[in-house]
């Protein structure tokens, strides 16, 4: 009887998932019947959720510079579950919209439906993360950020800025969510960079989860059990923020007698940077909107486009946090 | 608080040490005392306390100060599983009263004022009582199954707590929410003060007054402790109520320990790890008989493996295996079936109380086939697998 009561209780849950679903293609083929025809593009958007600030902003983003380039998008919340994003990508199909953009929940089980795509000679743009699929061809382009690279641009700064003092560093390092593509790259990119300073180490790598109470909790039991920890390279701003909860609680200066790293800036993370509690933060944009409709209006030109096109990025060091804070978007 | 495990109807009443080895909690307390054992072998560190700036400090203070919001959480949960019933919606309950508090201090005109915080956590606790209330009217009034009616929320809350921030992370700094997450009383954090005050009211209310062994009547047969005279539909909605509350208070903290109100994030799966330190202390999920310090020490049991784990550096691929195998350990030692096998081996003489067994704790309860119809099945629990009333332990 207890197994009944959980069939009822994971049957309804899909029905709940099945009837958000439905409704959300229902509203987009009522809207994309007069799109195919005349001369306006016609994007279908398959969003991950809203899971963070930094989605939200994308989100955002991508709506707005739709909007700006006379783009009609078409746009769906998958909220987390690849199965709404994958039938929501199948009704873009029937509806015959002009170009498939979307950031994939997860790496794999998108061949079937990328080829329905490609068989309806709709071509596809990811963004965001990437997928992994068996055939080669099933998506014209990949804009995102490139992890790797926003790892190596926060291990250079900390070799500039840490290993050239020449005394000891020890760094704790915040990782994201285990198994995540940005977790696994900022990591290989920053060891990289550093692999050549024998004055910085890393004394302690655990997962914060991206969010502020897994990187406080982590940092607490690190401070604990490596007391001379005096560097943090996080994996993202939430947690370097969460850390800095845990710094300041174990009666030290966050910025100072522990300097620290972040990748995202966020605002939260660039106010932090600008009040001297981190000390350099690598941006990871979310603001990809206007390259996304740029690409999509030179890929249904018929132009070639490259098949990675990596978001444009900088870093920022306190000074210019400072600068850019009053007009920091998102 | 004591722990009545013992003793089954007819049974002599034998030795302490003979009715403590029957007790859930004993194993309970016995895993906490082998893992801080482990931790005294293996991280040497873990028990160095130090003062700092007049309050303690160390790994212990850590332990006990991130358990407040998840103990908080599974001492009503505790309440509810007593009455035969479960809340999944606490985790999105804390979202949505953090998501509210910290929403009413940024957008305050003095968002330092201590005024403001009062407003904001006085709007959290009320949007608390308000969804507990919910969830009670579902279950008690309307009598839908816990599960099914606290799922509505659990799914839909975090979409509320989502449009209260409108999707962003909501930052602000208070000085009474700094307090909250990082303040010290008498040297302790004050989030183990609160979570301890709470305890200890709870425990003076449950067990020194008839509402314990009333809320079990409930748990045992809603509708036999009906026709009792007991008011179960109130009870039932009063504890419902009663874990939204405390589960605001612990959006509160939790809220609070990152000065931030995350929508999605704050208190995921919270739900889980409360009802997994319930059953860690030893309270049946077929409700009835129920012990809050097997609640206490089944939270300290899960908060310690994290920070066991955290502090050995353990990757986060074998943190998982490592809480997954103690806490399956714990269980197999609590299983009733396996106890008697080990009772077996010991010699037949040790035998003869454990076959009997002690039906409340007999991990799934069979359905029960003769049991008697009533006229108007009693809120909440309607098709919930029934245990008659001489099976329990109001004896």
């Amino acid at each position: 009887m207890i197994r009944n009561k959980l069939l009822a209780a994971v049957t309804a849950s899909v029905a709940v998932l099945g009837l958000a679903a439905c409704g959300g293609s229902a509203e987009g083929s009522g809207g994309g019947g007069g799109g195919g025809g005349d001369d306006t593009i016609t994007m279908g958007f398959a969003q991950v959720g809203a899971e963070s600030g930094w989605r939200t902003a994308n989100t955002q983003s991508i709506q707005e510079s739709a909007e700006a380039a006379g783009i009609e998008l078409q746009f769906s919340d998958a909220q987390g579950e690849q199965e709404n994003q994958i039938s929501a990508i199948r009704s873009f199909i029937q509806q015959r919209v002009d170009v498939i953009a979307f950031s994939p929940v997860v790496e794999t089980g998108w061949d079937a439906v990328l080829l329905e795509a490609k068989r309806a000679n709709i071509p596809v743009i990811l963004t965001d993360r990437s997928v992994e699929t068996e055939q080669e061809d099933l998506f014209v382009t990949f804009l995102g950020s490139d992890f790797i690279e926003e790892g190596r641009k926060a291990g250079e700064w900390a070799v500039e800025n840490w290993a050239s003092t020449g005394a000891q560093w020890n760094i704790a390092e915040l990782q994201g969510t285990t198994g995540a593509a940005p977790a696994i790259d900022r990591q290989e990119g920053f060891a990289e960079a550093i692999a050549d300073s024998p004055n910085l180490t890393i004394v302690a790598s655990q997962s914060g989860d991206f969010t502020r109470t897994g990187g406080r909790e982590v940092m607490e039991a690190m401070l604990n059990s490596n007391p001379d920890i005096n560097a943090v390279y996080a994996h993202n701003d939430d947690m370097a923020l969460g850390a800095i909860e845990a710094i300041e609680a174990a009666g030290k200066v966050p910025g100072q007698d522990i300097q620290i790293i972040s990748v995202d800036a966020v605002r939260d993370g660039m106010q932090a940077l600008a009040d001297g509690k981190i000390n350099f933060i690598v941006e990871c944009n979310p603001l990809l909107g206007e390259q996304l409709m740029e690409l999509a209006q030179q890929v249904l030109d018929g132009e070639e486009v490259p098949e990675r096109v990596v978001t444009e990025e900088t870093t920022f060091t306190q000074e210019q946090a400072a600068e850019v804070l009053p007009d920091r978007k998102y | 608080m004591t722990d009545r495990s013992a003793a089954a109807p007819g049974r002599p009443v034998d030795g302490l040490l003979a009715r403590a080895r029957r007790s859930p909690v004993l194993w309970a307390v016995a895993a906490l005392a082998v893992l801080l054992l482990f931790n005294l072998v293996a991280n040497p560190g873990f028990f160095s306390l130090r003062i700092q700036d007049g309050h303690l400090f160390g790994n212990l203070v850590n332990v006990v100060k991130n358990v407040a919001p998840v103990l908080l959480i599974a001492v009503g949960m505790t309440l509810v599983i007593a009455t035969r019933g479960i809340d999944l919606s606490v985790g999105a309950v804390l979202a949505i009263s953090g998501s509210v508090a910290f929403t009413v201090v940024e957008g305050a005109a003095d968002p330092t004022s201590g005024g403001t915080a009062a407003l904001a956590i006085g709007l959290a606790v009320a949007a608390g009582l308000v969804l507990g209330a919910w969830n009670g009217f579902l279950v008690s009034v309307v009598g839908i199954q816990p599960i099914i009616a606290t799922l509505v929320l659990m799914t839909a809350g975090r979409g509320i707590a989502m449009l209260v921030t409108d999707g962003n992370i909501v930052t602000a700094e208070n000085p009474v929410f700094d307090w909250l997450g990082g303040g010290f009383v008498l040297g302790l954090p004050v989030q183990v003060v609160i979570t301890a005050l709470v305890l200890l009211a709870v425990g003076l209310f449950t067990r020194r007054t008839a509402l314990g062994v009333l809320i079990e009547a409930v748990g045992v047969n809603p509708a036999a402790a009906r026709l009792a005279g007991v008011r179960a539909r109130s009870i039932t909605f009063t504890v419902y109520v009663f874990v939204a509350l405390v589960a605001a208070v612990a959006g509160l903290m939790v809220t609070a320990n990152v000065s931030a109100a995350d929508a999605n994030r704050a208190g995921l799966f919270i739900e889980l790890d409360a009802i997994l330190a319930v059953v860690i202390g030893g309270t049946s999920l077929a409700g009835g008989r129920y012990s809050l310090t097997g609640t206490v020490v089944g939270a300290l049991i899960l908060q310690t493996l994290t920070t066991t784990v955290l502090t050995m550096g353990l990757p986060d691929e074998y943190i998982r295996l490592f809480k997954a195998v103690v806490i399956i350990m714990v269980f197999l030692l609590q299983a009733p079936r396996v106890r008697a096998a080990l009772r077996r081996r010991r010699g037949p003489a040790a035998t003869a109380g454990g076959a009997a067994g002690t039906p409340a704790d007999a991990g799934p309860v069979p359905p029960d086939p003769v049991r008697p119809s009533v006229p108007e099945p009693a809120a909440g629990t309607g098709s919930v697998p029934g245990r008659p009333a001489e099976q329990g332990v109001l004896r």
